[in-house]
């Protein structure tokens, strides 16, 4: 493998070698794959998933590995410049109960089982990175920084990343955050955002003279009738989105509980401000009318910002991608890199292949294209490690 | 040596063998080859992550198998061109040793894989094991590399879900408990040492294998145990705790075929060794029954346990690995 690449143009060259390395070590990633999604990892407790990660990196020989307060889990591959560093983050929490079977199928052309796309792949990406590195005979200037975080999804609300960032004291050139899925995604904007949990609550004993005329999912729709009501402008881009809502027992119980999660996203932090102080005032309308116990709990939030299509950092991942024939499908996003544009790192999400049934029992990956996902990794970090995804001064 | 202190010195745990560095390295000195043999028929669901596994963790990163083959019955589903895609060697058990015939049953394929594979142990591993891992590998072969005197490592599970402290009880399935036990605590008192005489995860070495002969259904484990401890006596035979094995359940109709079988392997061995008088022809037909419109009826299965003999037998066998009678 070439050694030092002088321009872009070189690591495109490079992408077919790239992309056939990847595919060396498929048995290694699978490996790891298989053993990172059979462990259960709800968010609050990734401890035995960041374990097994760790040692996976200790294993390649990795320096620096640890974990920290927050139960993220740390490895740095070494480069040859010590001041010099890219984060990568993966994280390591799933949306599926420990309770539910983790087992994985592997099939000739495709993975099954929770989680394996999001983010057991992220997460199997960066446990094989070094063997990756290795065969492909690459040593990079920058340390590489692998990082899986905890607390990432829902109430987790990032505070794993979160706690990383204002703890650690590496100055990073660049983050890319790593998920499974999907190939061809690009992510380097985040939208302002919050996500609420309104809980509806009636006294037990309720009146059957007045069955029909009160309950909980009847004082719940009377809220999410008027949130509907609240105008959303089309500049600044904005929406409501009313998730899920649970309520009640059975047939014939009036429901004495609901609730309704919902997400509101906007371009504009003071649109969301607004949004949240509309719902707020809501709530405390229908809690008097319906003499409820209405309670509205903002789970997580997000600042909006992010770097420019222009950045040097989204050209170079742009032309990685068009070089792969993929068709980069840019949209913001509320994970990892929203944490990272916040912190104005410049910072992309970048899936690693195709992937199907996603947050299903039956979550489904297909394996040939990893190995495209694998190269317009490796070929982002030489374009960061070369020094072609810097802002002109 | 009784059965006690084998108990004490032949059974260990996988985690004894956790360092694979080191064990690849006595593997090295000794010389030795290991190939590890998947005898499956339609096990598309967990063939592939088998393969995988074994091959990341027990080929490239520690080089503790040389081969992994499939010797497959078979199977109308995936199962082999899934094995081939991952890279192991896929044989159907049917063009190994055509001239001898093809025969159904799991002890076929592992006889042939006697043939067909080089290593001078073998690790036969079943296919539909859904949480596999190296170690039902290393902690199989590691007594074999450490222990010149051990020619056979027999696999059992045990690792209770929750459990405080004192006696708590252990053993196989039901068809162990049931059966096999009862069987050898009549005939053959110290094999009860074994837990789990049933399990199919097993570790050999050639000069024993290619020196016994295989029923070809179930009672090829059963056989194999009585043949080791007979010829070889039971400082041979070792256990090892893997843990916890996750695989499919079979019904107990299933099992009624699977006790069936090995019923007729054991008592003719029994007889065979003079451990029992000479038998009467033994019937081939297991009878269950099932209800149809609620009127009782039988339904027969034929289940003949025929067996291969020592492939050291075999003139194809002696001439492909250069031996002389």
């Amino acid at each position: 493998m070439q050694k030092r690449f002088k321009n872009i143009d070189e690591i495109l060259a490079a992408l077919p070698e790239l992309e056939k390395g990847a595919a060396g070590v498929q048995e290694t990633l699978i490996a790891n794959l298989i053993m990172l999604s059979e462990i259960p990892s709800p968010t609050y407790e990734e401890d035995a998933r960041i374990k097994l990660f760790l040692q996976r990196l200790l294993e390649c020989g990795l320096h620096h590995v640890s974990t920290d307060e927050a139960g993220n889990g740390v490895g740095i591959i070494q480069g040859k410049d010590p001041a010099r560093n890219i984060l990568l983050v993966a994280h390591a929490d799933s949306v599926y109960s420990s309770k539910a079977d983790h087992t994985i199928s592997v099939l000739s052309d495709e993975i099954v089982g929770p989680g394996v796309a999001d983010n057991s792949l992220g997460m199997a990406v960066l446990a094989t990175l070094s063997n990756i590195l290795d065969a492909l005979d690459i040593q990079l200037e920058s340390n590489l920084v692998l990082l899986s975080s905890t607390k990432g999804l829902g109430r987790g609300n990032l505070d794993g990343l979160r706690f990383f960032m204002d703890n650690n004291h590496l100055p990073f050139d660049a983050g890319i955050c790593v998920e499974g899925a999907q190939l061809g995604r690009l992510s380097y904007t985040a939208e302002g955002m919050f996500r609420g949990l309104i809980s509806c609550k009636l006294p037990e004993e309720l009146e059957w003279q007045r069955a029909g005329e009160s309950s909980a999912i009847i004082a719940l729709n009377d809220v999410i009738n008027r949130i509907l009501e609240i105008p959303v402008p089309s500049r600044p881009k904005t929406s409501i989105v009313l998730g899920a809502i649970r309520g009640g027992k059975s047939y014939n119980i009036m429901a004495t509980q609901s609730s309704l999660r919902f997400e509101v996203r906007s371009e504009d932090s003071q649109m969301v401000q607004t949004v949240c102080e509309r719902v707020s005032d809501i709530v405390a309308d229908i809690a008097s009318k319906y003499n409820a116990e209405i309670t509205f709990e903002i789970v997580s939030s997000r600042e909006p910002g992010g770097i420019d299509i222009g950045h040097p950092l989204v050209r170079s991942s742009r032309q990685v991608m068009e070089a792969l024939g993929l068709t980069p499908r840019i949209f913001p996003s509320m994970s990892e890199v929203s944490e990272l544009i916040s912190r104005d790192l410049p910072a992309l999400t970048l899936g690693i292949t195709e992937a199907v049934h996603l947050h299903d029992l039956n979550e489904t990956i297909r394996i040939k294209p990893i190995y495209k996902g694998i190269a317009q990794l490796l070929a982002v970090l030489l374009a960061i490690d070369g020094g072609f995804c810097n802002e002109p001064e | 040596m009784n059965l006690n202190d084998w108990i004490k010195n032949n059974t260990v745990h996988h985690s004894q063998f956790w360092d694979l560095k080191k064990l690849v390295e006595a593997k090295e000195e000794q010389g030795l080859k290991i190939s590890l043999c998947l005898p499956t028929l339609n096990e598309e669901k967990t063939i592939g992550k088998e393969i995988v596994m074994f091959k990341s963790e027990l080929v490239d990163r520690y080089p503790l198998l040389d081969e992994i083959a499939v010797i497959d019955s078979g199977s109308s589903d995936r199962t082999r061109e899934i094995a081939e895609t991952f890279g192991a060697d896929v044989y159907l058990s049917a063009d190994i040793l055509p001239q001898y015939g093809e025969k159904k049953g799991k002890g076929e394929n592992l006889w042939k894989a006697v043939y067909e594979l080089t290593g001078d142990i073998i690790v036969y591993v079943d296919a539909d094991i859904k949480n596999i891992h190296p170690r039902f590998v290393y902690g199989l072969v590691a007594p074999l590399i450490y222990r010149p005197e051990v020619h056979y490592v027999k696999a059992f599970y045990d690792r209770p879900l929750a459990f405080s402290q004192g006696i708590r009880p252990s053993g196989g399935g039901r068809v162990t408990e049931i059966l096999t036990r009862p069987l050898f605590s009549l005939f053959f008192p110290d094999l009860t040492g074994l837990i789990q005489p049933l399990s199919g995860e097993y570790a050999v070495r050639r000069e024993v294998l290619e020196k016994i002969p295989f029923p070809i259904g179930y009672g090829v484990e059963t056989s194999h145990l009585i043949d080791v401890y007979e010829k070889w006596g039971l400082q041979a035979l070792a256990q090892v705790d893997l843990d916890q094995r996750v695989h499919r359940n079979q019904e107990t109709r299933d099992l009624g075929k699977m006790a069936f079988g090995i019923l007729r392997t054991f008592l003719y061995r029994a007889e065979a060794l003079g451990v029992i008088g000479k038998l009467p022809e033994l019937n081939t037909l297991l009878r269950q029954f099932q209800v149809n419109d609620q009127r009782f009826e039988q339904v027969s299965f034929e289940i003949v346990e025929e067996e291969r003999p020592p492939m050291i037998e075999l003139p194809e066998y002696r001439k492909k690995f250069g031996i002389e009678l």
